[in-house]
């Protein structure tokens, strides 16, 4: 049996993480409220986004605009969405995982990382990282997207790029959150509900004239995505880490539990021996 | 009035605007435009300027600098990449964003970006008209 000291400073050492696993969720609870807060407000805005691009889409129908077909090159642009700061149970690994098990080559892959965890990792298993983000991911900003938006958008046209993917952690709710890869250039069609569309939309004209127009909105579409991705990985950034630090916390408590149990039966033996010796020596004396 | 439609304007961070509305006058690359009840279906694209907003209560106006608008007959939906109300305007800024813009227009070198330094203008132009 470990001796009482040995206890006592296992269970010390144990606590003082426990007081900063218990701290961390405090801290990403809030920032969790904060990041949610923010994502839904954003919704509504995508939502409608979305909405408008696919009814135009579905009206311009097989138009050979430059952003629904791919470019020539093989090179594929994936804009990759981690955190900066680990602790965060699976949330990192979890993007990253989808990335390097995924269908997509490593060769053809140029990574545009957002946040630093990814950049890191990819980096080490030998990815090209083309450009890095990563302060972007602290409090994300519409702006930001914007940025991103135009520098790999700029590589699409010049060709060097032929795809561009957009891979990122799906808020749902507080407790699940799902890595996800989305396909973001060239635009794709979704099948869903085209009568319903129909009714509505089929009047729907544009000024200026579909070329145009499209040229116009897809950045800004592409540009609502990357935003949309950023916010809701920073909420799931922070839902990740508030379970993991959760689960930590009752970890530790467990262990010191148990600890407090094996000090104890330490001490009591220790005691009893103490009393034995004592008694055998006054019984030898006598 | 009964010939009211539903406005809607909304940004990335917010809903700006959601109330009823019998005229919203914009800027869109075609030219400026109103919109009543009961406009063809159209979607257009914005180019920056000042937002008009006529309601029972009166006029309401906003600085509109980015997005799309989409018109159906009996509800419009702003989608804005940038929209602000004039207490949200920062006169002095807006200012010195004309005057940096029009400096970049004038000096114009092979490397300035053309296109972006008068979208600037037009955005300081639209905020400074706003405050006045």
């Amino acid at each position: 049996m470990a001796s009482m000291r040995d206890i006592k400073r296992r269970k010390g050492s144990i606590q003082s993480t426990q007081q900063i696993t218990k701290a961390m969720k405090l801290v990403s609870t809030v920032k969790l409220q904060r990041a949610k807060g923010r994502a839904e407000k954003s919704k509504s805005y995508f939502e409608c986004m979305y909405e408008t691009v696919t009814s135009m889409l579905a009206k311009t129908g097989n138009l050979n605009h430059r952003y629904l077909k791919s470019g020539s090159s093989p090179k594929k642009a994936l804009i990759l969405i981690t955190s900066n700061r680990g602790l965060a149970g699976g949330y990192n690994s979890n993007v990253i995982k989808l990335v390097t098990q995924g269908e997509l080559k490593k060769e053809e892959l140029s990574i545009y990382a957002i946040g630093g965890k990814g950049r890191d990792t990819l980096r080490r298993y030998g990815y090209e990282i083309r450009a890095d983000y990563s302060e972007f991911i602290e409090e994300p900003l519409y702006i930001d997207a914007m940025n991103i938006c135009k520098d790999v958008l700029a590589a699409f046209e010049s060709g060097e790029i032929g795809e561009i993917y957009l891979a990122y952690t799906s808020f749902r709710n507080t407790v699940s959150h799902d890595p996800k890869l989305l396909k973001l250039l060239p635009v794709e069609l979704s099948e869903e509900k085209p009568e319903e569309e129909k009714t509505s939309q089929a009047l729907m004209s544009f000024e200026p004239e579909d070329d145009q127009a499209l040229d116009m909105i897809i950045p800004k579409y592409i540009t609502s995505l990357i935003f949309g991705a950023m916010v809701e990985s920073a909420a799931s950034e922070n839902g990740a880490r508030m379970q993991a630090m959760d689960s930590a916390t009752s970890n530790a408590e467990e262990m010191i539990e148990d600890l407090t149990l094996m000090y104890n039966r330490a001490r009591q033996g220790s005691i009893t021996q103490e009393l034995t010796e004592i008694i055998a020596g006054a019984n030898a004396i006598s | 009035m009964a010939d009211n439609f539903l406005l809607k304007i909304i940004t990335p961070d917010r809903v700006f605007f959601e109330e009823e509305a019998s005229m919203v006058e914009f800027n869109t690359t075609e030219g400026e435009i109103g919109v009543y009840k009961n406009h063809v279906p159209m979607t257009v694209i914005i180019k920056p300027g000042i937002l008009t907003i006529t309601q029972d209560g009166g006029v309401r106006e906003a600085a509109l600098h980015a997005g799309f608008v989409e018109i159906l007959q009996d509800k419009v939906t702003i989608l804005a990449e940038i929209i602000e109300w004039p207490e949200e305007i920062d006169a002095e800024r807006a200012e010195a964003a004309r005057a940096r813009a029009e400096e970049r227009l004038k000096s114009r070198t092979p490397e300035t970006d053309v296109a972006r330094a008068e979208t600037a203008l037009q955005r300081a132009i639209a905020r400074i008209q706003l405050l006045k």
